[in-house]
């Protein structure tokens, strides 16, 4: 129960992808002008986090690691990666055009975010500062992608809000766009390092 | 020889692929906290950038319209697990350092983005240049913002420990935030007044040619007319 929660508020809070491990930046800075694409995206790239994880954990450590290619890891993994994303734009336009309408145009982009490849290369390393000695398992694994999934759609939302306030003042010429949003991410940045007292 | 300049050009300055088009902003992020960790990243995307660019113009001809982009992924995700091997084995301290971004070059945009942009309709040669000077802008921008990451954050170079305090803020994600967005904000100033300067020298130029036309024109009518 202990490295549930562990895993929890490390995944949310200290090390989230964003304001830590920097990754996942472009749809952050791409795709937060409104809170309700925001949305959208935070939750394709939750799922997409959670499936990758659930796929590539499993195929690396019980096919890749014994059959001795683990050297492919990444070939691999974009590849499932690619093809998983595609079949999941499939099956959503199939099942729930209403839901493809409001997330399918965030799916192709997703398949070149690297917090999908990173979350996936993270869980096959070294992970032993959250899960103390015990040894790794799928169920951690996809818990802690899960987590992830939601630790960066917190801080998609903050952004969009931030930014939709940031529409109404008149910001100078340069600072206009990219560098403004960056200033903004700092601070949201530096409101999440407060969280690292707790570990 | 005129062409391979404003390559170069483009790629350094006026199409920079960190300062103006924003892309690969994950590694910068994470990496420039410590200016040697940012010129080695640079390195590997150099040597990725270019020779992705090569492959990917010289199959260029080959690689079905349809598929491209997979075959695209295909050549850059091979090219870094080759890298990957090599720096494990012979610069493991440049392995360490760089951890989980080496692997995440495969979705760094810009490498897919000179491919699809530029390298999959120019030839061996202009794609290589591309490549190269692409790969250029990137670590310069990278080091620049390394050096005042840490110089601000750490009071040290490339290592060396030159100050005894530092801002420790700085050194961290909410400091690389901070110094990627001002030093964009000082990149597009700079090139757009560059720009504008030389707008203004072309148009005066175009001017003069027209004023010289012009009077040479009044000058063959004043002799038909004599």
């Amino acid at each position: 129960m202990a490295t549930v929660i562990a895993i929890i508020l490390s995944a949310v809070l200290t090390n989230n992808f964003i304001t830590k491990q920097t990754l996942g930046i472009c749809p952050f800075l791409g795709v937060s002008k409104k809170t309700s694409s925001a949305v959208g995206m935070g939750v394709a790239v939750t799922i997409v986090m959670t499936l990758a994880t659930a796929v590539t954990y499993p195929i690396y450590e019980y096919v890749m690691v014994p059959l001795n290619f683990a050297f492919l890891e990444i070939i691999v993994f974009i590849f499932i990666i690619a093809s998983l994303v595609q079949m999941l734009e499939m099956i959503i336009r199939k099942v729930s055009p209403a839901l493809y309408n409001a997330m399918g145009v965030y799916l192709p982009l997703i398949t070149t975010n690297c917090a999908v490849l990173g979350v996936c290369e993270l869980v096959i390393g070294d992970m032993s500062d959250l899960i103390g000695g015990a040894a790794m398992n799928f169920g951690w694994a996809v818990l802690y992608a899960f987590f992830a999934g939601l630790g960066f759609t917190l801080i998609m939302i903050i952004m969009s809000g931030m930014r939709e306030k940031l529409n109404n003042i008149k910001v100078a010429k340069y600072l206009n766009g990219f560098p403004i949003s960056m200033v903004t991410a700092s601070f949201i940045c530096m409101a999440f390092m407060v969280f690292t007292y707790i570990a | 020889m005129n062409k391979y300049k404003k390559i170069t050009l483009d790629g350094i300055f006026f199409n920079n692929p960190t300062f103006i088009l924003v892309l690969g902003t994950c590694p910068t992020l994470g990496l420039i906290s410590s200016a040697l960790s940012a010129l080695e990243m640079g390195l590997a995307v150099i040597v990725i950038l270019t020779l992705s660019n090569v492959i990917i113009s010289a199959l260029r001809n080959l690689i079905p319209n349809e598929v491209r982009i997979p075959c695209y992924i295909v050549v850059i995700a091979t090219l870094v697990t080759l890298i990957r091997m090599v720096l494990d084995k012979f610069l493991p301290d440049v392995y360490e350092a760089l951890g989980g971004f080496l692997a995440l070059i495969v979705v760094n945009c810009i490498i897919l983005g000179r491919a699809e942009a530029f390298a999959n309709k120019h030839t061996v040669a202009e794609s290589a240049v591309d490549g190269l000077s692409n790969g250029v802008g990137f670590t310069m921008a990278l080091t620049a913002m390394g050096i005042i990451c840490e110089f601000l954050g750490k009071g040290s170079l490339f290592g060396f420990e030159i100050m005894p305090f530092s801002i420790g803020m700085l050194s961290t994600p909410a400091g690389a935030f901070i110094v990627f967005g001002l030093s964009i904000c000082a990149f597009t100033a700079i090139i757009d007044k560059f720009q504008r300067g030389a707008r203004v020298k072309a148009n005066r130029l175009a001017r003069e040619n027209l004023m010289g036309v012009n009077a040479a024109g009044e000058q063959t009518v004043e002799e038909v007319k004599a």
